[in-house]
């Protein structure tokens, strides 16, 4: 209660002025992180597109023949390119099912005591660092898929793509979770009012409703899924070369730039090629962002 | 099958779904801290490494990861909650925040091995110090900031605009109000995300390989911000992909197991109980 005796009319334009200036510190921070999303596509942009004054774009986006020490050297990408997609495309078939499934689960049918459990632990889904999900991929995994499919080394696309979809789990999981949970209730009751059991109701009304905000999350999690580096290079074999099936090693471009960047000297063709990599996946995975923001609004005028 | 029989199976279905993602997790965990548990010693833990024979530890990367986590929160928490604060606080719907509104959200979903050849370019060759402490810390601040970020704006969001009213309403300034009612309200929500961002950068690799690099100091717990940064997380990559040493597969067991449970005291020992008291108080999100 003392601290009121001490206002005073100079303290009081002290904080006045205080007020004005302090406002001017957040909307710096605030601007910082606009201007390093900028300066990240800057520089990669412009280290990775050097590799252009040597390499043609043609050879990099169109040839699959990775050979930078070679003479010439050859530096054809598509491997790398359609790996992180097959990668991508294989979590994502494998990981939305139970991820839709779970959140309609966690959304609709759990008991509030099994859905506190719940949020905690997508949490920990997302705190299980990448390289332990890639040891676990590489010691439980990988043996397992050579004993049941009787393949070679049991690395490849589909192991890859089968740790993957277990680390996008909580992303579709808990984004499909909101977007349920957003459906407005007398859209449910009405169709329950109709006579539909609980699961035609669910999965004819309240699942389309939300499809808009599942999308978003599906997309989110292709963008994660794409980016992801650590758990994929472990398991995907490391071989610059079309997968023939899903079960040969291939490459990414993740996976590519960590095999290879330490052996390079920064500012060569070579780095400047793995930079360039770099720069693809920035483009893809802003892409994913444009595509959402565009879902999202379809998603308003519904 | 009639529509009810129907009706059964699909909610047994989504039952087993539900508890095959809680029982996925928990076979994970129990996993690998049933690998790990019996390697973790105090020799293991705080123990020098070692490049070639047995017996090293992982005194030195545990050390590093801590480091660079403290070094790049100090830098990220108070830049983050600004800019959170001037989003929920300060901003209208003009064309410059909508433009920082999308540059948090590009800078979410940027890979981190992006952000890891970023910073190479920029805290590694451009600055010349090469692979270091700070220059993995600084990297790891570009991690750290759309999610505290994001998670400062919906906390404020979640304080009733009664609470600023009052405030407001008796005279004090708007940063009176905010330093004395809003923030205090949001400090348990804010804390969890810290807790839960520090949580996922303590276990980052990606970005730390090419910006903290493989190697540590020679000296054990060396504070210097130009040395070798290697955190528990690179090592155990390192190991794997090109360690030496006869017991590699009982480190990366130990590391493992370190790496789950500092996670673990994070993500249950302190979020857990924050999410209480953000309950307990009031002004709970969700």
């Amino acid at each position: 209660m003392d601290k009121a005796v001490v206002f005073s009319a100079a303290g009081h334009r002290r904080h006045i002025l205080y007020d004005k200036y302090v406002r001017y510190l957040f909307i710096a921070s605030a601007a910082l992180v606009s201007l390093l999303i900028f300066s990240i596509i800057f520089f990669v942009g412009r280290q990775g597109l050097l590799t252009f004054s040597t390499v043609s774009p043609l050879e990099f986006f169109t040839a699959a023949r990775w050979s930078p020490t070679g003479s010439p050297p050859i530096f054809g990408a598509l491997s790398f390119i359609s790996g992180s997609i097959y990668v991508t495309l294989v979590a994502v078939l494998l990981g939305t099912p139970l991820g839709v499934f779970g959140a309609l689960f966690m959304a609709k049918v759990a008991p509030e005591g099994v859905r506190s459990i719940m949020r905690p632990a997508l949490d920990l889904y997302v705190a299980i660092p990448s390289v332990v999900y890639g040891y676990i991929g590489l010691v439980v995994l990988a043996p397992a898929i050579r004993e049941i499919f009787g393949v070679r080394t049991g690395f490849g696309i589909f192991t890859a793509g089968l740790v993957l979809a277990i680390m996008i789990l909580p992303t579709i999981l808990s984004l499909s979770d909101d977007a349920l949970r957003a459906v407005p209730k007398p859209l449910e009751e009405a169709s329950l009012a109709l006579g539909a059991t609980y699961w035609q109701t669910l999965w004819h009304v309240v699942t389309p409703a939300a499809l808009p905000g599942i999308m978003t999350a599906v997309v989110l999690a292709m963008a994660r899924a794409i980016g992801e580096t650590m758990a994929v290079q472990m398991l995907i074999g490391n071989t610059p070369l079309v997968a023939e099936s899903l079960f040969t090693p291939t490459s990414t471009l993740t996976s590519n730039i960590v095999v290879e960047m330490g052996n390079t000297m920064f500012g060569s063709v070579w780095s400047n090629a793995l930079f360039l990599m770099a720069f693809v996946l920035l483009i893809l995975s802003l892409g994913m962002i444009l595509l959402i923001r565009r879902l999202g609004r379809r998603g308003a005028s519904v | 099958m009639n529509s009810k029989q129907m009706n059964r199976l699909a909610m047994g279905g989504l039952w087993f779904c539900g508890f095959f993602v809680l029982a996925l997790l928990v076979v994970f965990l129990a996993y690998i801290l049933y690998k790990g548990m019996p390697i973790l010693s105090p020799a293991f833990i705080f123990g020098r490494s070692s490049d070639i024979t047995a017996g090293g530890g992982v005194g030195p990367q545990l050390f590093n990861s801590f480091y660079l986590l403290f070094l790049s929160m100090a830098v990220s928490v108070p830049v983050a909650v600004g800019a959170g604060i001037y989003l929920a606080e300060y901003a209208r719907d003009t064309r410059f925040t909508r433009a920082i509104r999308l540059s948090v959200e590009c800078l979410a979903t940027v890979p981190s091995i992006v952000l890891g050849l970023f910073g190479m370019i920029v805290f590694v060759n451009t600055t010349g110090f090469g692979f270091s402490i700070i220059g993995g810390a600084l990297t790891l601040v570009l991690l750290n900031l759309p999610m505290l970020v994001r998670v400062t704006e919906e906390t404020l969001h979640t304080i009733p605009a009664s609470y600023r009213e009052a405030s407001l309403a008796l005279g004090a300034t708007k940063l009176q109000t905010l330093v004395r009612v809003v923030l205090p309200a949001a400090l348990p929500g804010i804390l969890t995300g810290i807790t839960l961002t520090a949580g996922r950068a303590l276990g980052e690799t990606a970005i730390l390989i090419f910006t903290a690099g493989a190697t540590v100091s020679r000296y054990m717990y060396d504070t210097d911000l130009l040395a070798g940064g290697e955190t528990l997380a690179v090592h155990l990559w390192y190991l794997l992909s090109a360690g030496l040493v006869p017991d590699r597969d009982a480190i990366a067991n130990g590391i493992g197991a370190l790496l789950i449970f500092t996670i673990l005291i994070f993500n249950i020992g302190l979020a857990l109980p924050l999410r209480l008291l953000q309950r307990y108080t009031g002004v709970s999100g969700k």
